[in-house]
């Protein structure tokens, strides 16, 4: 413990001894820890909202469909139970965050333009905050209840139909017997969604209007529901499976939309990789410094090997000054990388190129998102690596001839 | 070989471990660049050249205000003719004119709403793959002929097979109401759901009829023969379009997110080399402020001999310039070797095929090396590399060479 001591002093005055070799070593330690921690909580960022955009509008984690649904959105592929049912049994459960929905293929129809669009027949009172929608930012008012009787749709969807707040709109569809149904609705509400493909992709109107317009009384097409964390949805995913029953379809998000599921996997493999990168290119630097910092102290370790120090010691003494070098440039790219990441935690408006973000599935204000798990694989890699890196310069003087490397001149 | 040069290198391999250890620094962020560039732009290149060629073209001819809202009645008058005459005064069949629209499409078992477009069937294929991702059937022989083109996703849905009737409802141009029953003929495959589903085709003559157009459609489609020709052929095809309300876009404004979507990824991949070059550059510095630090006494010497500290600093920038080469060299060598085996091999990541499907790419992917690719990541290495050597090369000239002939 005693030696541990000196050998930590000697490593801290060796350090110092050559201060300028030492903060720039600390400088190239500090930015590396720093790009790693801002870019990974950048791409976490805009990845997270890639996932939260897709989740909300798919929406939910957990979704319950009939087994042909996915391969034909059609209204005759019902959920088989009773939506009444399904409420009694959802909230029996303990399920919190969770709604039905009929969700059909429709095209509505303004005096001028015709469009085919997405109808979601939703009860408002049960998907308040589930949605994409922002009510905050509605025109108009939203669906007051699950028998409203008005519509409402997207922005951008309303200019495309030259229609306006207040105008009828035709919205047609097919009932379960394969016959036309439509109906004539006027506009209440106008929404803005982040992206304009939701814009114009989909209407909304009251789910017990929609069940009438298609003669399906008590019947939905999609149950979903929403639980904590996305990473996490395997505790809601048995809750649901078990309260439905084996007539239906139950997946996860990611199994719904697979892009959103690999994109999440390839993010993970991202993180992982520009951590190492940047580690390789800091790391020729770092060996670097440590070769130099034992080749011009070799008569110096010759001379503690001949005054009895043991080659464990010098070895010992050597990766113990990496280590420090290692801990405080990590210390400092941490706090570096908190506060450049914690003024930027309102948003990075990336608008100039936000249809360029839509492409991606990702809307133009840009959140960091600093994650512990990150952050600590960041320290625990630079750390593991530099001690690998500097065992063998290490290595190396342990091995000297104090003889030889007494009588060295350079 | 000039004394300075001689020295340089000399000095260089003085310590060999340390100069290669930089030169390994360089090497490795000259290599990756390498990689990373001629991966990204291959792909930009790729991602370009399919969405464009799969529907929108590199540019198009329309109405004004039909691209921010298209709507029916902003049309092209008398469209096929004109499209002909651009034809022959380009010299090119890659023109193609479009009629387009919305419509619900029912079988006797399904609806959906879908996107019409009413197309040349001689000419379509030269601006559009779709044509050529037939699955089953054929493409239209009869520019009058009631029969439909629809993707496979939409086939399925409709629950339709080739031969089968579909009904098309929709409104015409003044308003009115517009039906028709026409026959599935093809049904295509291109990978991409959104195409797959939304995108049906008929004929362009029959499209008019059955939405009164009188001749007219809403889009002339021209497709250049490569992406870096396009500048010249808009020139081209401006000159060539009569006087009239029409106007012409390029392809950057038809697909705004496509060019800006490129734009974000190359802010981020640039931000990201730009870390590794002032990583490098780190790496540098401390390697020649070492090599100054240790050559203290020396230099002393050299400058009470009469030397002076401007031509000690250009022989540490030389010896900085000489390893620069060294490892932009070898960069260049090994960087064209892995993108070379990869342009035979090809390379893929582990989830790339399903993200690649989104932007309409191929799952293995082939970068090639270019001059750009192999040079742009290299040379500004070297650049930071030299930049990054100007303190231990200016801090010569605050030496005394008094003091500094004392120094051990």
């Amino acid at each position: 413990m005693r030696d541990l001591h000196v050998l930590g002093l000697l490593a801290r005055r060796n350090l110092w001894r050559n201060h300028r070799r030492t903060i720039i070593m600390l400088a190239a330690i500090s930015v590396g820890t720093w790009s790693m921690i801002f870019m990974i909580a950048l791409m976490r960022g805009m990845v997270e909202d890639m996932l939260n955009e897709g989740i909300a509008v798919l929406p939910g984690h957990v979704q319950v469909h009939h087994p042909d649904y996915q391969d034909d959105p059609s209204i005759s592929n019902l959920v088989p139970i009773p939506d009444a049912e399904i409420a009694a049994r959802f909230d029996a459960a303990g399920i919190e965050k969770w709604a039905s929905r009929v969700k059909v293929p429709a095209v509505v129809t303004s005096e001028y333009e015709s469009r085919g669009v997405t109808m979601l027949g939703i009860d408002p009172a049960r998907e308040r905050g589930l949605t994409f929608i922002d009510e905050d930012r509605l025109e108009g008012r939203f669906l007051e209840s699950a028998d409203d009787n008005g519509i409402v749709i997207g922005r951008k969807l309303a200019s495309t139909l030259e229609t306006e707040l207040g105008k009828r709109i035709v919205l047609m569809t097919q009932d379960p017997d394969n016959e036309i149904a439509d109906r004539g609705f006027r506009i209440v509400g106008l929404f803005d969604a982040k992206m304009e493909a939701f814009e114009e992709g989909f209407v909304f109107i009251g789910k017990g209007t929609a069940q009438k317009l298609l003669g399906t009384p008590d019947r939905v097409t999609e149950v979903f529901a929403l639980g904590g964390d996305y990473r996490d949805v395997e505790p809601l995913f048995d809750k649901v499976s078990e309260v439905v029953d084996g007539s239906v379809d139950v997946q996860r998000w990611y199994e719904i939309d697979t892009y959103l599921g690999t994109m999440l996997t390839v993010m993970d493999g991202f993180v992982f990789v520009w951590i190492i990168v940047i580690f390789f290119a800091l790391s020729f630097g770092l060996v670097n410094t440590l070769v130099m910092a034992v080749f011009e102290r070799v008569r110096e370790i010759g001379l503690m090997l001949a005054l009895g120090m043991k080659p464990r010691s010098i070895l010992g003494q050597i990766v113990i000054e990496s280590l420090m070098l290692l801990a405080i440039g990590l210390v400092i790219g941490n706090v570096i990388a908190w506060a450049s990441i914690q003024p930027l935690k309102g948003g990075i408006d990336i608008s100039v190129v936000g249809e360029g973000m839509e492409f991606f599935g990702a809307s133009s204000t840009l959140y960091p998102k600093l994650l512990a798990s990150d952050v600590l694989l960041t320290n625990v890699v630079v750390l593991v690596l530099g001690f690998l890196a500097s065992l063998s310069p290490a290595w190396r003087a342990s091995r000297y001839e104090p003889v030889e490397a007494i009588t060295k001149v350079d | 070989m000039p004394l300075v040069l001689r020295l340089a290198w000399r000095n260089l391999w003085r310590q060999p471990r340390r100069t290669w250890l930089t030169v390994g620094a360089m090497v490795f962020s000259n290599v990756l660049l390498i990689f990373m560039i001629s991966l990204q732009f291959g792909m930009y290149g790729l991602m370009i050249d399919n969405t464009l060629q799969a529907f929108t073209g590199h540019m198009q001819v329309q109405a004004p205000g039909y691209i921010d809202e298209p709507k029916m009645r902003l049309t092209v008058p008398d469209i096929v003719p004109l499209a002909e005459s651009l034809r022959k005064q380009l010299g090119t069949d890659t023109v193609a004119a479009r009629g387009s629209t919305f419509a619900l499409a029912s079988s006797e078992e399904r609806s959906f709403g879908i996107a019409v477009y009413g197309v040349e069937p001689d000419f379509e294929p030269r601006v559009s793959t779709i044509p050529g991702l037939l699955e089953a059937g054929r493409y239209f022989t009869d520019d009058l002929a009631a029969e439909i083109v629809i993707g496979e996703v939409l086939a399925r849905n409709l629950k339709v097979e080739i031969g089968d009737e579909v009904t098309l409802m929709g409104s015409g141009r003044d308003g009115s109401f517009a039906a028709a029953v026409v026959d599935v003929v093809g049904v295509f495959k291109s990978g991409v759901r959104d195409i797959d589903r939304a995108i049906t085709e008929v004929p362009i003559g029959f499209f008019q009829d059955m939405f009164f157009m009188e001749g007219s459609g809403h889009q002339v489609v021209i497709s250049a023969p490569a992406i870096d020709q396009v500048q010249l052929m808009k020139e081209r095809v401006a000159a060539a379009l009569p006087e009239g309300d029409i106007v012409l876009h390029d392809w950057d404004a038809l697909q705004p997110g496509l060019k800006q979507a490129i734009q974000a990824d190359m802010s981020s991949a640039f931000f990201m080399y730009g870390l590794l070059v002032i990583l490098v550059a780190f790496s540098v510095l401390n390697t020649q402020l070492m090599s100054v630090l240790e050559r203290t006494h020396e230099f002393g010497i050299t400058m009470s001999l009469g030397l002076k500290p401007g031509r000690l600093g250009r022989l540490v920038l030389l010896e900085t310039l000489i390893m620069g080469f060294v490892g932009m060299l070898i960069g260049m060598i090994l960087g064209f070797l892995l993108v070379s085996w990869l342009s035979v091999n090809g390379f893929a990541y582990p989830g790339m095929d399903e993200m690649a499907a989104q932007f309409n790419l191929p799952s293995r992917f082939y970068p090639q090396p270019s001059l750009i690719s192999l040079t742009a990541g290299p040379l500004v290495v070297l650049i930071f590399s030299v930049i990054s050597a100007l303190y231990p090369a200016l801090r010569l000239h605050w030496m005394h060479p008094v003091e500094a002939m004392r120094a051990v």
